[in-house]
């Protein structure tokens, strides 16, 4: 294959044959992505049945909760959480939702399956360094579900494990001993395999375009996706190191974090010298950005999505996207220490912090703005698709104005640490991108294995979430202004026990909506088996994808290689066809 | 499918203001004379935040309602994208600068100011799963903290050593922190465990405590009462319980009951 | 409308004709199909991230003996200053084996020129003097140990033990590339390792100035 649109080394490998090799150690992006998806799946419930039984907890906290003291006979005795357990679960919850769930669904599973099918390649640039993340991120995650069944239970510290909870080993409390160790190792080797995937999208996404795809004619979620693994590459390869020095202090008798005198449980630690906020600039560093890691692709993916569905590309074109990301991308790395205001660092960095945070709602607000002027004039179509878009607007738009309050020093003096940050942060990570995925999932499992999602089914989901999100996380703003603090195993002060009766509200509507989630778990599963065949653009859309089948062949475009000719979002073309694929020949018409 | 997203929506969006609008649930009132900085700071985000959050979602209603189900020509958004992004850069960068220049003057004045040179200094220790408060006693002086002599089981909690330390010997430690009202009081922050966190919500100010540090905090506080001292720093198992009272007291209340703790 | 769509049609098109690329040694062949071209794309990104986790570690230490009142002077043992002339010594042999390849695998000189200029020697020159390097660091971890200087013994040694440990892991991997490299070119001196070699070049390189880099932070810091 001579012609200029040959790529003929990716896939000198041939399709696999044998069951390990097409679904087990497979080295075709598509399988790794959706391998990717499914370890998203099932920690997704995991995390959310943690959810529900801190709530119970947070609601009726001496309620016996039937068979949870087999499962850990420590930690629920006769049926109620203790304490420790509480904050063992909340450890787990945070831990699995932010690293398996958040960065692995929206950036490594769609990314993976994705990314190089819109720009038209074979498969990502290194498909064995590919496979080895994603079973390096499986093997992370059996580590940090053995610390669940470990004798002294999964660690208390929170996803934030701060020093010197967290460094000094089992005298700080339950579960931190075995389970703290399973924790950073888990960590440790997510990280590692994070970076794999970073290295591969950063590098598919650079060299691997096919002919035509220039830059500008890339979708945003292909943007949005390159965008991330440079992100998250500086991110993790700041973790890493952090969490080296954390296992040396817990095993190793070092004192990166754990400072001299401490008195714990009666006895004076060995340790002298170091500084517990070292461990918070270093986490913090990397969980900035990680937050915006997680975001950042479902941003994408929204607008991806929304053009499909209101039949005209955004306001503005690429540019002001992208460039809301790229800006979104650039400034994250420069507000970490507003997770520090009230940390005992020096309190004029305070201010330094808050200006860049503030300033990040900028870019944010313009992609907002961007999505609404949109709409106008739009051909809106309804579908659980472009449903969970306009949700995700709305969801995305009452989490970020939290973020307002939050990023000023002189009001975070009150609201940190209450429920208005646990309020701020789930409605973006627990809601937005949680709808980011959902919508991604609408919008293409019909590609990824050819059938059809039952879009009644999908509708209900959507309308019982949406109603759902709101119930469980707005009052959550409403506690934080009393001052309910956060991490609380139970409410005894008597500033609180006014608010418990919230508690139990947000409870209620927590199990109702997860509940509802079951709706969608059907819809999956019942699609897999019977779902009717998808053809290869049921949606009218555009981009490279829809011009291949359902599911696309082991080489994605079986054969031949796509030529690109026009940008990604031509809707609202004349004619008696209102789109222009990117494989078409020719100008595009004026829109 | 359009018009149910749209009701649905502004009910969400009005249902989710009434409780701001009608201070349901809302912070006490402070007692602190910082305190009204942060509650201006507060309202000031509240209004601008509930302008954006209020229009930017009942548009999203609108324009959903509008558009939904339609089958047109498209239209584009008059003017383009310039006046939007424009709106947003200029509006949004004004709503952050201003905020941003009033409030670093209300977190200077909290945790930048010098205390006051006539504050009275209580030393507070941290620990799981209590706080403990030491007043310097008559002679006016701390006696030295020493780590290893801390001991729970003896209630040194801060590790003194009056038998070889004479500044020791008149050190009061007590469970609450009782000040007197209107008076600048310096409390120094030292914890000899995990990092903990001192929180009165009617003070409107807390501040980490981290082992290995010694971290000043001031107030002065401006009503008499009792309030609740919580740590908002998981620091483990009784994090959830951690608890102490601040017993605002008058002068006079004050004075006698320093001297009765003297007196012991 | 500017197009950066690879590979460009015309000349690139035709295996024959070289193309020097930016990325590639001058003389040898250039990255010439998107797979090599990812391969320089993806080793660049490699080190970005690994320079990004050297510096979390350098800022933890400049932070951990900012606030330290425990900190102890550590006299790096003399073998470092030794070792560090023999991996800059490593990076001119590995340069003179890219040399050597570029000129065995140049079009006119294809079929002879790779008897007379071989590349090997000088690959397997390079692998020794990393091998040289990497027992050149354990005399140091012996020499410290020796004078009573554990991991724990003071943050110095710690931060010490693992800035070496770090660096010595990454260069191991480096010297697994290269053994990789030695096996190919072994078999056979074909113009396809170009950019391979070229990556593994640099890779090589920048473990080298990463280590005079850590070095003189370990100098001027413990």
């Amino acid at each position: 294959m001579n012609d200029a649109s040959a790529q003929p080394e990716i896939h000198h490998l041939a399709p696999p044959h044998s069951f390990i090799r097409k679904h087990v150690f497979s080295l075709d992006h598509k399988v790794i992505g959706l391998q990717y998806y499914g370890l998203a799946l099932a920690a997704v419930f995991i995390g959310m049945v943690l959810s529900w039984l801190m709530r119970l907890h947070l609601g009726w906290a001496s309620l016996p909760i039937p068979g949870l003291q087999h499962f850990s006979q420590n930690g629920a005795p006769g049926g109620v959480i203790t304490p420790e357990y509480y904050l063992s679960l909340m450890t787990m919850h945070g831990t699995i939702m932010i690293f398996f769930v958040l960065t692995n669904a929206p950036f490594s599973g769609f990314g993976n399956y994705f990314l190089p099918i819109q720009i038209g390649a074979e498969d990502m640039a290194f498909p064995r360094f590919n496979m080895m993340s994603f079973w390096t991120t499986f093997v992370a995650f059996l580590v940090l579900i053995a610390a669940l069944f470990v004798h002294d239970g999964p660690p208390i510290s929170g996803w934030t494990a701060y020093p010197t909870l967290s460094s000094i080993g089992k005298d700080a409390g339950p579960g931190e001993a075995m389970g703290q160790n399973l924790w950073a190792v888990s960590i440790a080797l997510f990280c590692i395999g994070q970076l794999l995937g970073s290295l591969n999208f950063i590098a598919t996404t650079l060299d691997l375009r096919t002919k035509g795809m220039t830059l500008a004619r890339m979708p945003l979620s292909t943007w949005a996706w390159f965008i991330t693994a440079c992100i998250g590459l500086l991110a993790f390869a700041d973790l890493l190191p952090a969490t080296i020095l954390l296992i040396l202090d817990r095993t190793a008798g070092t004192s990166f974090f754990n400072p001299a005198g401490l008195v714990v449980s009666d006895t004076l630690q060995p340790h002298s010298g170091g500084s517990p906020l070292l461990w918070q600039h270093l986490f913090w560093f990397f969980g900035h950005p990680e937050v915006y890691i997680a975001i950042v692709p479902g941003l994408g993916i929204i607008s991806h999505i929304l053009p499909a569905f209101i039949r005209k590309p955004l306001l503005g074109g690429m540019r002001v996207m992208i460039g809301c990301m790229i800006a979104i991308g650039f400034l994250s790395y420069m507000v970490w220490g507003h997770h520090m205001f009230v940390s005992g660092m020096n309190p004029f960095s305070a201010i330094l912090f808050s200006v860049p945070t503030l300033i990040i709602t900028i870019p944010n607000t313009v992609a907002v703005l961007i999505w609404l002027g949109s709409i106008y004039g739009a051909n809106l179509r309804f579908t659980s698709a472009s449903l969970f878009c306009l949700g995700f607007i709305s969801v995305f738009i009452s989490g970020g104005i939290s973020g307002f309050f939050l990023a000023q020093p002189a009001i975070d003096t009150y609201l940190h640490a209450t429920y208005f940050v646990v309020a701020h942060f789930h409605f973006v990570m627990a809601v937005a991108a949680i709808f980011g995925i959902f919508a991604a999932t609408y919008f293409w499992m019909p590609k990824m294995i050819g059938r059809m999602m039952n879009e009644t089914l999908g509708k209900w989901h959507f309308w019982l979430t949406f109603i759902g999100v709101y119930c469980i996380f707005m009052p959550m703003h409403y506690l934080g202004l009393a001052g309910n603090v956060r991490r609380y195993a139970a409410f005894t002060d008597n500033f609180l026990l006014p608010l418990i009766p919230v508690h139990k509200f947000i409870t209620v509507a927590a199990l109702l909506t997860g509940a509802a989630q079951f709706i969608f778990l059907y819809n999956l599963f019942h699609t897999r088996w019977w779902g009717p065949k998808a053809p290869d653009n049921p949606w009218e859309a555009t981009s490279l994808e829809w011009s291949t089948t359902s599911p696309p062949p082991f080489d994605n475009f079986g054969g031949k290689h796509p030529v690109v000719y026009q940008d990604a979002y031509e809707y609202g073309a004349e004619g008696p066809q209102d789109y222009v694929m990117q494989t078409t020949p020719g100008k595009a018409s004026a829109t | 499918m359009g018009k149910v997203f749209a009701v649905l929506l502004v009910i969400i969006t009005l249902v989710s203001v009434y409780p701001i609008i009608a201070h349901t649930w809302w912070p006490p009132p402070t007692i602190s004379t910082t305190g009204p900085g942060v509650d201006g700071q507060m309202n000031e985000t509240m209004i601008e935040t509930g302008i954006l959050f209020l229009s930017s979602q009942l548009i999203l209603a609108g324009f959903v309602w509008a558009f939904g189900g339609r089958r047109g020509k498209i239209k584009h958004w008059p003017g383009g994208h310039k006046p939007v992004v424009a709106f947003g850069i200029i509006i949004v960068g004004l709503e952050v600068l201003s905020l941003s220049f009033v409030g670093s003057k209300v977190w200077a004045a909290m945790y930048m100011a010098a205390p006051n040179a006539n504050a009275v200094h209580v030393d507070v220790q941290a620990e799981q799963f209590a706080f403990f408060f030491r007043y310097a006693g008559p002679d006016g002086v701390f006696g030295g903290i020493h780590p290893e002599k801390i001991s729970d089981a003896t209630g040194n909690y801060f590790g003194l050593d009056p038998e070889n330390d004479v500044a020791a010997r008149d050190d009061i430690v007590v469970g609450s922190l009782t000040i007197p009202v209107n008076t600048p009081i310096l409390l120094t922050l030292h914890t000899k465990d995990v990092i903990h966190n001192f929180y009165v919500p009617e003070l409107r100010i807390q501040q980490d405590i981290v082992p290995g540090l010694d971290i000043p905090l001031h107030f002065t506080a401006t009503k008499t009462g009792r309030y609740e001292i919580v740590c908002t720093q998981l620091c483990g198992l009784g994090h959830y319980s951690m608890r102490a009272f601040l017993e605002v007291m008058s002068q006079s209340d004050y004075d006698s009951w320093l001297k009765q703790q003297s007196g012991d | 409308m500017a197009s950066t769509t690879y590979p460009p049609a015309g000349p690139a098109a035709n295996p024959g004709v070289a193309i020097p690329g930016p990325r590639a040694w001058p003389g040898a062949r250039a990255a010439t199909t998107p797979k090599m071209a990812a391969t320089q794309t993806g080793m660049w990104v490699c080190v970005c991230a690994i320079f990004m986790s050297f510096a979390a570690f350098v800022s933890a230490l400049v932070v951990r003996e900012g606030s330290s009142t425990d900190w102890q002077h550590l006299e790096l043992p003399r073998v470092l200053y030794f070792n560090t002339l023999v991996l800059m010594a490593s990076s001119y042999t590995l340069e003179g084996c890219r040399r050597r390849f570029a000129i065995a695998t140049r079009p006119d000189t294809e079929t002879g020129g790779a008897a007379r200029v071989s590349p090997l020697p000088w690959l397997y020159a390079t692998i020794m003097l990393g091998g040289v390097f990497v027992t050149g660091q354990c005399l140091a971890w012996r020499t410290l140990a020796a004078h009573g200087f554990y991991l724990a013994t003071n943050p110095s040694s710690s931060f010490f033990y693992v800035l070496t440990a770090m660096h010595g892991l990454h260069l191991l991997g480096g010297m697994a590339g290269l053994i990789y490299m030695a096996r190919r070119l072994a078999r056979s001196v074909t113009s396809m390792q170009a950019s391979a070699l070229s990556a593994t070049a640099v890779y090589w390189h920048f473990m080298g100035l990463l280590w005079i880099f850590l070095f003189l932070v370990m100098a001027i810091r413990l």
